[in-house]
């Protein structure tokens, strides 16, 4: 599957979902945001059963908001409506896997 | 066994400069990367001051720019982590998370991070409150209340940078003055919403989840204040990525290696390019330079010990 761009419209009906979300909050003048990139849509691509998001913090200040974002490229991983893991920072695919399946 | 001609150290610039002359040397060549081509340049947004970009080029596209030059000839990425090194023999051994690899030459190009505070708390508290990079988090701060802890050029910058944004900027310098030119002082002293706290450390980060204060001592008269904020910059300086050498090659009291311009370093074969290099002025220009400067010096070794066998 490949990666949902999530907005403050769509955000609920993903929120709701059972499966596994990552969530990777980003802007265009990021650079780290840019590295991890590829590595999101290949985790996307190789991972049907999760459901993998982008937000655009610049288009989406109330969702960068309500998820007090202070730094990007940031990663929120969130099951059965939790949040389970959050990390700031540029990371390889093996960490972003780690931390999906912590 | 495979033995590489070459093993490059890092991706940045230095190390792919020295990859794209090896591999148009024609050397057996790998350049071992962490994480992404470009290194520190990746978080900096416009670089103005690396030539033939006539209307500047962001960081990140450079450092793709660069990894694909070097590909070009044939040079290859393997993303892993070195874990250790061993020089003590004419053929050098470089230990990564993906095994060990052997080189006749190595080029450290393994560049440099920010230099943290080393308060109690801090690497909890990165990305809620704790920061090190105005220009890529700064924003988040849009008449919030932050933090500017340092001196030099980059503190000042940053502490600018961040007025612009912020409703109030306090600059923490442990000195009574500051160490950045006077063009950034001049600067400082106009803008309304920076206050001075001379002769100050940060001695403590009171935060709940996330950064909401921070104690502060005067080092003159010991006296310890509160202040409330959202959020702090540290920005103190560089701290050069070389702790996975341990004692195989010479470094100097802040962690950097000890060589000149000629890159080599005190182990016959290793040379050292770019930021993580003893120097006095670290910019990507001078690393290119380095990379391929450590390249002639690492031909003229190779002719000589493929003669002696």
């Amino acid at each position: 599957m490949s990666v949902i761009n999530v907005s403050y419209e769509n955000f609920n009906e993903i929120k709701n979902s059972n499966k596994t979300i990552l969530l990777d909050f980003y802007a265009d003048w990021c650079g780290h945001c840019r590295v991890i990139a590829p590595t999101i849509e290949q985790i996307a691509d190789e991972n049907p059963n999760y459901i993998i998001g982008k937000i655009n913090v610049d288009n989406e200040p109330e969702l960068a908001q309500s998820f007090e974002v202070s730094s990007i490229p940031l990663l929120v991983v969130i099951k059965d409506g939790k949040i389970t893991n959050q990390s700031v920072g540029a990371k390889t695919k093996q960490q972003i896997l780690d931390m999906i399946e912590d | 066994m495979h033995i590489y001609d070459m093993i490059i150290i890092g991706g940045g610039p230095a190390g792919y400069t020295a990859a794209l002359y090896a591999s148009r040397a024609g050397f057996d060549t790998v350049l071992l990367e962490k994480l992404a081509a470009g290194g520190q340049m990746t978080l900096t947004g416009d670089i103005d001051n690396y030539p033939g970009f006539d209307e500047g080029v962001d960081g990140f596209t450079l450092g793709m720019k660069m990894q694909q030059s070097a590909e070009r000839f044939g040079s290859k990425t393997e993303y892993c982590e070195v874990l250790d090194v061993d020089f003590s023999k004419s053929l050098k051994k470089v230990i990564t998370s993906n095994g060990d690899l052997y080189g006749k030459t190595v080029v450290i190009a393994s560049g440099a991070n920010p230099r943290e505070l080393g308060i109690e708390g801090e690497e909890k508290l990165i990305g809620k409150g704790i920061h090190y990079c105005a220009h890529c988090d700064g924003r988040f701060y849009k008449d919030k209340t932050v933090v500017v802890v340092g001196g030099g050029n980059s503190a000042a910058e940053d502490a600018l940078y961040l007025s612009k944004l912020a409703k109030k900027v306090y600059l923490v310098h442990r000195r009574d003055k500051l160490r950045a030119t006077k063009t950034y002082q001049e600067a400082l002293f106009k803008s309304k919403n920076i206050e001075f706290l001379w002769n100050s450390e940060v001695i403590q980060f009171i935060s709940d989840n996330r950064i909401n204060g921070v104690k502060i001592k005067n080092v003159t008269d010991e006296i310890i204040t509160e202040f409330s904020c959202d959020g702090i910059f540290i920005s103190i300086g560089r701290k050069p990525a070389t702790s996975f050498l341990k004692n195989s090659v010479n470094i100097d009291e802040n962690g950097y290696i000890i060589a000149d311009e000629s890159t080599k370093t005190n182990i016959e074969g290793v040379y050292a390019a770019g930021d993580v290099r003893t120097k006095a002025l670290r910019q990507v220009v001078t690393a290119v330079s380095d990379g391929a400067v450590a390249v002639h010096y690492a031909e003229e070794y190779i002719s000589k010990i493929n003669d002696r066998m």
